[in-house]
């Protein structure tokens, strides 16, 4: 993992004090919530319906043991026992109080972390593949280069008031978990032809208001010119994005008022200027962050474990995680395990402070040391051992932590909504709790196999439903909720955009909606084929006959 | 005729209050001062802009009510979620508290 050096520490600590200082103003009087907004927001510290909110950023969804158990501690000491971990692999505390804001900011520092660029006009937080570093899939860690793009990126002057928010995902595998076609800029790990290392460049995705599957402006990019010609996409956002409306001015609207070709030929244009300049990182200054992410000391072991083959033999509920939550890694007799935060009627992404020390213990003990936060709001413990998953399994159980159902229907995406969201027009959370338990039994959910259903209280979208198999949107009409349902979604390498079914349903009925849905796929389907592709085969009408029936 | 109270976030804890009589700020919705009508509510919601009340709340906006019984309460699904705390964490939100 990563580990401060002086700069970073001094930059972190330094950002502290000066926080505790404008806190401190707001609090005395001497400066207004107007001049505070900003400063506050640039630590992170939103105000929400209840109370505040602090961002506390993961970058690239790492975290160590360490570094957990300080998340423990900030949700029991400063919090309400409990964070929230959000689609972007940060977590977000609901209930500090502003005048404790910089002693937990301060306490954060002390483990490495911090909340800056988790809000505001800046480039956001970094994300990654959660399997970053272990997936068996893996060309490079592409933890490496987003925390070159993290240093480079951190209060850099220029882009620090860009014309709106600005988030980069990177993968480092050919499958893309990190949904990098729906990010301002997505990078994607890839060879040429001779064998090297560089980046497919895609630019302009984005969810909100206005949803864009992002669009390849460069098919390879040489690894070492990355920092140049990510400059080179950011001036030319900055300068032509536009200002002069919220709506209009992510990179997507810019990317498709110019066209993708004239977009990237001002791109290279300006790159060809930027890389005479000789901006990119040095060689030897890649080769010491790439230290950091060197491989941990794996055991050789064999492909397959004995005692774990037996366990998955004779425990049926064991085998059942296994098959859903347990992934291939990249070195033999390791395993990747998910950790879902979507047990059923719980509150997606959650987790209490018991959880996140429980979580903290399995990987000091048992995955080097290391977590990962998802993007899907589950942890990951990247590291195991395969003849621990099965001790690894039964402290998940105790830990109430063990849902055998990654990327099943009931492992759904939800953002805060109206129960937490200043912005959000009605309630996600209570929508996806009423859908898990609906689906409750596990093995009905086996059968249906992989779905992806994802909720947005507004139509900013944090809950990624343009891109569910079944996206969920709630809308307020005349101060009632009322869920509109998309179709055909998908935020992996095919990448998709949902379509609206019809009508939108009432809180009551969603969850009804929803069953009828999946139930229709299961009807139709030809063997195991996947929600989209069956959708693809048979159209709309269907779903929308058992929908409609009714009215 | 429309009923409406003012309310907003204090400032040190971000706690939903709301404009009381005396320009206090309470927590109960029911112990908010409402106002009846256009121009009491504009009166009411300037008397919480003030640059006094600027170091005990953020945001203050005026909000419908229903009154009932002489008592007001939140009249849509945001406002109800507000004054009592999130629907899913009924052991924790403000409607955890002891009433007094």
């Amino acid at each position: 993992m990563y580990r401060y050096d002086e700069f970073d520490r001094t930059l972190v600590e330094e950002r502290v004090e000066q926080f505790r200082e404008q806190v401190a103003r707001r609090l005395s009087g001497e400066i207004t919530e107007e001049e505070f907004r900003a400063l506050r927001l640039m630590n992170g510290l939103y105000l929400q319906l209840h109370a505040y909110m602090l961002r506390v950023a993961v970058p690239y969804g790492t975290l160590s043991s360490r570094q957990m158990r300080k998340l423990a501690h900030i949700a029991r000491r400063y919090d309400r026992g409990y964070g929230h971990f959000t689609t972007r692999q940060n977590i977000q505390f609901n209930w500090p109080r502003l005048e404790d804001t910089p002693d937990i900011l301060s306490e954060l520092a002390e483990v490495e972390m911090h909340a800056i660029q988790t809000s505001g006009n800046c480039i956001r937080n970094v994300t990654a593949d959660h399997f970053a570093g272990a997936a068996a899939d893996e060309i490079e860690d592409p933890r490496v280069i987003a925390e070159v793009i993290r240093q480079w990126s951190t209060l850099h002057p220029e882009f620090s008031f860009l014309p709106r928010k600005f988030k980069i995902a990177v993968t480092g595998a050919e499958n893309d978990r990190a949904a990098i076609k729906v990010h301002d800029i997505g990078l994607q790990v890839c060879r040429d032809a001779r064998g090297h290392v560089g980046f497919k460049v895609i630019v302009g995705g984005g969810l909100g208001r206005t949803p864009v599957i992002g669009k390849t402006i460069r098919a390879f990019l040489p690894r070492r010119y990355l920092l140049s010609y990510l400059e080179a996409i950011m001036r030319v956002y900055n300068e032509e994005g536009r200002r002069d409306n919220i709506y209009k001015a992510r990179i997507k609207i810019l990317v498709n008022a110019l066209g993708a070709e004239t977009f990237a030929e001002k791109v290279e244009a300006e790159w060809r200027e930027l890389k005479a300049l000789e901006i990119d990182l040095p060689d030897e200054e890649l080769k010491r962050i790439e230290a950091y992410f060197a491989p941990p000391r794996f055991e050789r072991l064999p492909a397959s474990d004995t005692g774990f083959e037996a366990q998955r033999f004779e425990n049926r509920a064991f085998a059942r995680w296994v098959r859903n939550n347990v992934d291939a890694h990249k070195v033999q007799g390791y395993a990747i395990v998910t950790v879902s935060l979507k047990p059923e009627g719980g509150v997606p992404g959650d987790a209490t402070a018991d959880q996140i020390e429980a979580v903290a213990d399995l990987a000091e003990r048992y995955s080097l040391d290391e977590v990962r936060v998802s993007h899907e709001q589950n942890l990951v413990l990247p590291h195991v051992r395969q003849r621990d998953l099965y001790e690894v399994w039964q402290r998940l159980i105790g830990a109430g932590l063990a849902s055998a159902n990654a990327g099943l229907v009931s492992d759904i995406i939800a953002c805060p909504g109206l129960d937490y969201c200043n912005l959000a027009n009605a309630r996600s959370i209570p929508v996806a709790q009423r859908i898990s338990r609906r689906f409750a039994d596990i093995e009905r959910q086996h059968e249906i196999g992989d779905f992806k259903i994802k909720i947005s209280g507004c139509i900013n979208a944090c809950g990624h439903h343009h891109v569910g198999n079944i996206g969920i949107l709630g809308v307020d009409k005349k101060g009632e909720e009322f869920y509109q349902i998309t179709l055909g979604g998908s935020a992996d390498g095919n990448a998709a955009l949902g379509r609206i079914v019809g009508p939108a349903f009432s809180y009551d009925t969603v969850v009804d909606a929803v069953e009828t849905i999946v139930d229709t796929y299961v009807g139709l389907r030809q063997g195991r084929e996947a929600f989209n592709d069956t959708l693809a085969r048979v159209g709309f009408e269907p779903f929308k006959e058992k929908l409609y029936a009714a009215h | 005729m429309s009923a409406q109270v003012v309310t907003a976030n204090r400032l040190g804890d971000g706690r939903v209050v709301y404009l009381g009589p005396a320009d206090a700020w309470v927590e109960r919705l029911e112990a908010a001062e409402v106002a009846a009508g256009k121009d009491p509510a504009a009166a009411l919601l300037t008397r919480a802009e003030t640059p006094a009340q600027g170091t005990r709340v953020v945001g203050p906006y005026l909000m419908d009510v229903i009154v009932e019984g002489g008592r007001p309460r939140a009249a849509s699904t945001r406002e109800i979620i507000r004054a009592l705390g999130p629907s899913v964490r009924t052991d924790l939100g403000y409607q955890a508290e002891p009433q007094t």
